[in-house]
């Protein structure tokens, strides 16, 4: 069931994240090298406002470009992306961004599901996705998606996760290569 | 799951047999889109979902009203009816007449947030709004001017968080699950179907509201579109669009300004 990471070239990262998974991402970033191969794509469940707080936040963490999602904006290497606000962010065959604000998925919107669902289509065995911290089940028919593909999929070991349904979600449904504790991430992203 | 080689298929056979062109919608929303349509009806095979959308006429209708999105509200994303409110209504307010177009309108819930703006700016005597989409049922809904019960709560927070002052609910008649919004909000609204992709300018307009709907859009699309606003704007005159887009990219630009950081761009030559 395990994916060997050594033989995995990495063409795009997402993270999914929901109650709880914030800190963790903040204090991951920073510690992220700059030259990474691949764009880190954030879609975490927010309070719709138009302020941008969280893109802030995640900028001051990090030396690398962070951007909010805009439609058809391209995808880089070595770039951070966060999903905006009240849209769901899809992944073009021709490397960008597109957005929809069709009906909310889980109750959310943008949906971690529809993402990784979409990601998977464009980037098969070269995407890698890891779930983070949440309250809902959001994400988990996406990974099903990502690994149907060949892609690779970590999950927060719920133990440290603050609200640990997500993850769990995901273990049950037998959806993760690698289960890790958040400082464990830093090493497994360098290593992509 | 239905191939991209099927999804062609289709998209050709509805271009064909319709005149209704999504081939330049945008791929991944659009085959999420389809999809959903094809789980949703459950079709055993795409051969009967092709065969259903070829000859089932009714069924057509069903077709672009569900691949097609209809999620909006009322004073949606508040800031952008604040500037429309507080900057760009005032100047429009020179004009003898103002014009707006309401383009991918839906169900209306921006039409009617615009004709309480311009009632409480006094303007709505001297104003007319054209609302146009591809699809015939949401206007219908529209002009009804009948939304459900359940969604004025939000709508009202949007519209004191947009600037609004007076009680939102005087603007509408509850009744049972349904709020009934006052009829003076619906006169100075013409409804028609418009297609972006196919149909031309009709009109010149002051204002030009296109919020959301260029994201399903392929770039070739979108320039196309750009286009015809273009050719539909009066000099001077606004365009909105969505939080999340922009004209930035686009060959019209040049002839155009934006207001501050917000989503309005106005035709300066």
């Amino acid at each position: 069931m395990e994916k060997d990471k050594i033989n995995f070239s990495c063409k795009a990262l997402i993270i999914g994240g929901s109650a709880g998974s914030l800190e963790i991402i903040l204090n991951t970033l920073p510690k992220i090298r700059s030259s990474l191969s691949f764009p880190i794509i954030f879609v975490l469940h927010r309070k719709n406002s138009a302020d941008s707080v969280l893109l802030e936040l995640l900028a001051h963490k990090t030396s690398m470009p962070v951007k909010e999602i805009e439609d058809k904006l391209a995808i880089e290497k070595g770039t951070i992306y966060l999903a905006p606000p009240d849209y769901h962010v899809l992944i073009e065959k021709e490397n960008f961004f597109s957005l929809d604000v069709s009906e909310k998925i889980n109750y959310s919107r943008p949906s971690i599901d529809v993402t990784f669902d979409s990601a998977s289509k464009v980037y098969n065995n070269n995407l890698a996705c890891i779930l983070l911290s949440g309250a809902s089940a959001d994400g988990v028919q996406g990974l099903k998606e990502v690994k149907n593909k060949g892609g690779l999929v970590v999950v927060q070991e719920p133990s440290t996760a603050e609200f640990p349904f997500m993850p769990q979600q995901a273990i049950e449904e037998n959806l993760a290569d690698h289960i890790l504790h958040p400082n464990e991430l830093i090493s497994f992203i360098n290593s992509l | 799951m239905i191939s991209e080689e099927d999804i062609d298929l289709l998209l050709n056979d509805v271009a064909e047999l319709y005149g209704y062109d999504f081939t330049l919608y945008s791929k991944a929303s659009l085959t999420r889109r389809l999809n959903r349509l094809y789980a949703l009806d459950f079709f055993p095979s795409f051969a009967e979902f092709r065969y259903k959308v070829r000859n089932d006429k009714d069924y057509l209708q069903r077709f672009i009203e569900e691949i097609t999105v209809n999620v909006t509200e009322m004073f949606r994303d508040p800031t952008f009816y604040q500037t429309l409110r507080t900057e760009i209504l005032p100047m429009l307010a020179t004009n003898p007449y103002i014009k707006i177009w309401h383009a991918g309108c839906s169900t209306g819930e921006e039409v009617f947030s615009m004709s309480i703006l311009l009632k409480e700016l006094n303007l709505l005597h001297k104003s007319l709004i054209y609302a146009t989409d591809i699809n015939p049922k949401v206007l219908e809904k529209m002009a009804s001017g009948i939304f459900p019960l359940s969604s004025i709560k939000q709508y009202s927070e949007n519209y004191i968080a947009s600037g609004g002052t007076k009680d939102f609910s005087s603007y509408y008649t509850a009744k049972y699950d349904k709020a009934i919004f006052d009829s003076e909000l619906i006169k100075k609204i013409v409804h028609s179907t418009h297609n972006l992709v196919s149909d031309g300018s009709f009109n010149e307009f002051n204002l030009i509201l296109c919020r959301n709907v260029l994201i399903y859009f392929d770039k070739p699309l979108q320039d196309r579109v750009f286009t015809l606003f273009d050719a539909s704007l009066a000099k001077l005159g606004y365009l909105c669009l969505g939080t999340k887009e922009t004209l930035n990219f686009s060959a019209i630009n040049v002839n155009y300004q934006q207001h501050k950081k917000d989503k309005i761009w106005r035709k300066i030559k």
